[in-house]
């Protein structure tokens, strides 16, 4: 696989903790040591370790959310959208389906409104909703359902990279299998590109092309899923192995 | 799910109470049975009757209309106190909260010393520097009344911030004023409306000290507070004038303080 890279990461490091404030300024921890790695168009990139190894502030510095980080990241499309772990805290309580998935498009300058009801509906469908849903307020919806919601804003302005940061794993296992469904449709229609977060080793070789494994905030190996799965090379991918067994 | 609230008793109570007193009082404001100013030497110091249902006053003067016209004053006071308060309040709440940093910590300090400083005697100093007179008294309340708004509203602010509703928000390039007036203003409707309820009755109550120790409206202008300070003296002659002002006030603030609590409990079932 050869293709044009989407995303390009370089010697980043990253530190976490009490940055500010006038008392107990502490010296930070350092989450993310000298991580590089490259992300192409078309691909689903994994990236798999602990809890607390680092993944969800590596997502977060790649989506522009850390102001302070050492190192390259370099963006080859517009800016990357995200969907998150809960999906109960990532939809505004205050509006309504229909409001929160307008907004991009509103941000994105699209000023008709008939023509972002037209795509709001057009989406909602699309993530297997009704386009009633539109109406609806988050507290209405199931937590797949929201997290169907999720997606469809996330990609609604038309993304070129979606960060997944453990999407699935607040959902039950029959909703999982569905929403990775949708994940791997959406990505062929739009020609998406993921860097899907995932403790859940199941769920990465079902859905990833390649594979980050992270520990201590250090990339530790790096291979195809195939390839990782088959001959893991370094002992903590082998012991995650073991564990998901 | 949110389910109807059934039953909540102070919601509808308080409700009623402040629905019937806001119609009295804007119906005040463009028609009193009698003149408020009207004396009639043949009608002094009357008790409650038909023709007069509160009573007259040792001029002669209908407490009714007085009292009409008194509240509709103070209403327009309080509603003028809790707007401003309100708005400088959420503005600068929503400020400190959402950016946090230098200006947060010397806007919340300001605060804290507004609050921590007698407040009377500020409205007080204020009234002095600008004069006495009804929009000196509101401009006083109100800049009073800013830091209780702003607390509330901070603490929301603080806590939506880093939401994760909000950070996509972000992520989509939506502007900072939308994502705070749009975004987070609409989540801060069940800390807001309590706050305002409970300003307003503050509101109703300072002005009427105020206006009590004569540092409020001019004595022309009646006002609840200073109706109250006239009718003392004539507590035994005529002790419907004081009941009828004071009535007025306790209804008022009832109306307010039950609306409140009922509106407190509509957002905590409604979660």
């Amino acid at each position: 696989m050869s293709r044009e890279p989407l995303l390009e990461v370089r010697h980043l490091s990253c530190d976490y903790g009490p940055s500010g404030g006038l008392l107990g300024r502490r010296s930070p921890r350092r989450v993310i040591r000298d991580v590089s790695f490259t992300l192409c168009q078309g691909e689903i990139l994994g990236l798999v370790g602990e809890s607390g190894c680092g993944k969800t502030t590596l997502s977060r510095a790649i989506v522009g959310m850390l102001p302070g980080y050492e190192g390259e990241i370099i963006h080859h499309s517009r800016r990357p959208q995200m969907v998150f772990q809960d999906p109960f805290s990532s939809l505004n309580p205050a509006r309504t389906i229909g409001w929160t998935l307008a907004e991009p498009l509103r941000a994105a300058g699209v000023r008709d409104r008939a023509a972002r009801e037209a795509r709001v509906a057009e989406l909602l469908e699309r993530v297997g909703l009704e386009a009633a849903c539109a109406g609806r307020r988050p507290w209405e919806l199931s937590g797949g359902q929201r997290q169907r919601v999720s997606i469809a804003a996330a990609v609604i302005a038309r993304p070129r990279l979606v960060v997944a940061d453990e999407p699935v794993s607040a959902l039950d296992v029959t909703i999982q299998a569905q929403i990775l469904r949708l994940l791997v449709d959406l990505r062929r229609e739009y020609d998406l590109s993921y860097l899907f977060i995932s403790h859940d080793l199941n769920v990465v070789y079902q859905l990833c092309n390649r594979v980050l494994v992270m520990r201590h905030g250090q990339i530790v190996e790096e291979n195809t899923v195939e390839e990782l799965f088959a001959h893991p090379r370094h002992p903590y991918t082998r012991q995650l192995l073991e564990a998901a067994e | 799910m949110r389910q109807q609230p059934k039953g909540n008793a102070f919601f509808y109570l308080g409700g009623a109470i402040t629905l019937v007193m806001t119609l009295l009082i804007l119906v005040g404001l463009v028609w009193t049975p009698y003149s408020p100013s009207a004396m009639d030497p043949a009608a002094m110091t009357c008790p409650p009757s038909p023709a007069h249902l509160l009573g007259t006053d040792n001029f002669g003067r209908d407490i009714f209309s007085r009292v009409l016209e008194g509240a509709g004053t103070s209403f327009l006071i309080a509603v003028g106190v809790v707007a401003i308060g309100c708005a400088a309040g959420t503005l600068i709440g929503a400020l400190c909260g959402y950016f946090g940093g230098l200006p947060d910590l010397v806007l919340t300090r300001v605060c804290d010393a507004i609050t921590a400083f007698p407040s009377f005697l500020l409205a007080l100093v204020i009234v002095s520097v600008m004069g006495k007179g009804a929009s000196n008294v509101v401009l006083a309340l109100g800049i009073l009344f800013i830091p209780s708004f702003a607390r509330v509203v901070r603490g929301e602010f603080a806590r939506c911030r880093d939401l994760n509703y909000i950070r996509s928000a972000r992520l989509m390039g939506v502007g900072n004023v939308r994502i705070l007036f749009c975004h987070i203003l609409p989540n801060t409707r069940s800390v807001l409306l309590p706050a305002l309820t409970i300003g307003f009755n503050n509101a109703i109550l300072s002005e009427a000290s105020m206006s009590y120790l004569g540092i409020g409206v001019q004595p022309t202008q009646p006002s609840l507070g200073s109706m109250l300070s006239d009718s003392q003296t004539y507590l035994g002659s005529a002790p419907w004038y004081a009941l009828g002002v004071g009535g007025t006030m306790v209804l008022m603030i009832l109306g307010f303080s039950l609306l409140s609590e009922g509106l407190q409990q509509r957002s905590r079932r409604s979660g």
